[in-house]
């Protein structure tokens, strides 16, 4: 922010709302509480008195959804690179596919669009932050944002190139813009010389944004 | 060949899910996704009518013209049935 000190007569500290590294501090968060804030915790509160839930329960519940990670959509991945019945049916029907990995999608419809020598998928929703939550854990920040979920749909490639993506002309991108109640999973290709590796091994090399569309996996 | 749709260039009041960037566009069904409920009476706590959802896929010529940044890739999206009109191909 820049200063202008003619313009000031309290006390200048040249770290002023510094940290001693030199990072700005995070303002506490003492604003009132918004409507839905006070909503939620009304209702919360509520469910508690008449013993529908236990604080417990709850707490339980955010911990199984912070504790999902793109670790499960790599699972998904490295099996269908390794067993091409299972990639037939994840293309097929991806939440049966999931749910036969073991994996609590709850009603999750999900799609599969699979990249190939000549087709690269993005995934974005425009009009909110649709991410296949169950599978991947939380979406990044950036998928969030207006800049994000409107530049994905009108120049996929320049947005992939600030990924660290260059695509070839002759490849076709399909962007997919996540409307309704479908959600979408990117089964990347596999990268080449990871023949001799396991599913555990390849698993590793699957990044979240490899399923998001805005990467490519890990060359081993 | 593919069913050709056009999505309806309507502006109605209230919660749609038909992006405004696809209204009066046209494109081809890429697959028929079952039965869902209403996201525009879901939105307000109505009962909602369960609608056919289609994913229909566009080619980004159709959606930006000359601006497209490559015309010949593509744009699937969600759309409910009753946003979708029929495109006769043999219209002139």
């Amino acid at each position: 922010m820049p200063h202008d000190h003619r313009d000031h007569d309290h006390h200048h500290f040249h770290h002023e709302g510094m940290s001693p590294s030199g990072h700005p501090y995070r303002g506490d968060n003492d604003g009132p509480l918004g409507y839905w804030q006070r909503m939620e915790i009304a209702v919360r509160e509520l469910l508690v008195e008449k013993g529908v839930l236990t604080p417990a329960e709850i707490a339980a519940q955010i911990e199984a959804m912070d504790a999902r990670s793109p670790a499960n959509g790599a699972a998904v991945v490295a099996r269908a690179w390794v067993d091409p019945d299972f990639k037939a049916r994840l293309l097929a029907d991806a939440s049966a596919a999931s749910r036969e990995m073991g994996f609590d999608i709850g009603p999750l419809n999900l799609i599969a669009v699979e990249n190939t020598a000549d087709t690269h998928n993005l995934i974005v929703c425009t009009l909110c932050s649709c991410y296949p939550r169950n599978l991947l854990g939380l979406p990044p920040d950036w998928y969030k944002t207006r800049a994000y979920r409107s530049r994905a749909v009108r120049e996929p490639r320049s947005v992939l190139r600030e990924f660290g993506l260059e695509l070839p002309d002759d490849v076709t991108v399909r962007v997919h813009d996540s409307t309704a109640d479908m959600r979408y999973i990117v089964l990347p290709a596999r990268p080449e010389g990871t023949e001799g590796m396991d599913e555990a091994q390849l698993a590793a090399l699957v990044t979240r944004d490899s399923m998001i569309g805005t990467g490519v996996p890990r060359q081993p | 060949m593919p069913e050709r749709v056009r999505v309806k260039a309507l502006t109605p009041p209230g919660h749609v899910r038909a992006p405004w960037y696809l209204r009066g566009k046209t494109g081809v069904i890429e697959r028929p996704l079952g039965q869902f409920a209403n996201p525009e009476q879901l939105a307000y706590g109505l009962p909602a009518e369960r609608r056919p959802l289609y994913r229909v896929r566009f080619t980004m010529a159709e959606i930006w013209g000359d601006a497209a940044e490559a015309p010949a890739d593509t744009l699937d999206a969600e759309i409910y049935g009753h946003w979708l009109e029929r495109v006769d191909s043999h219209a002139p």
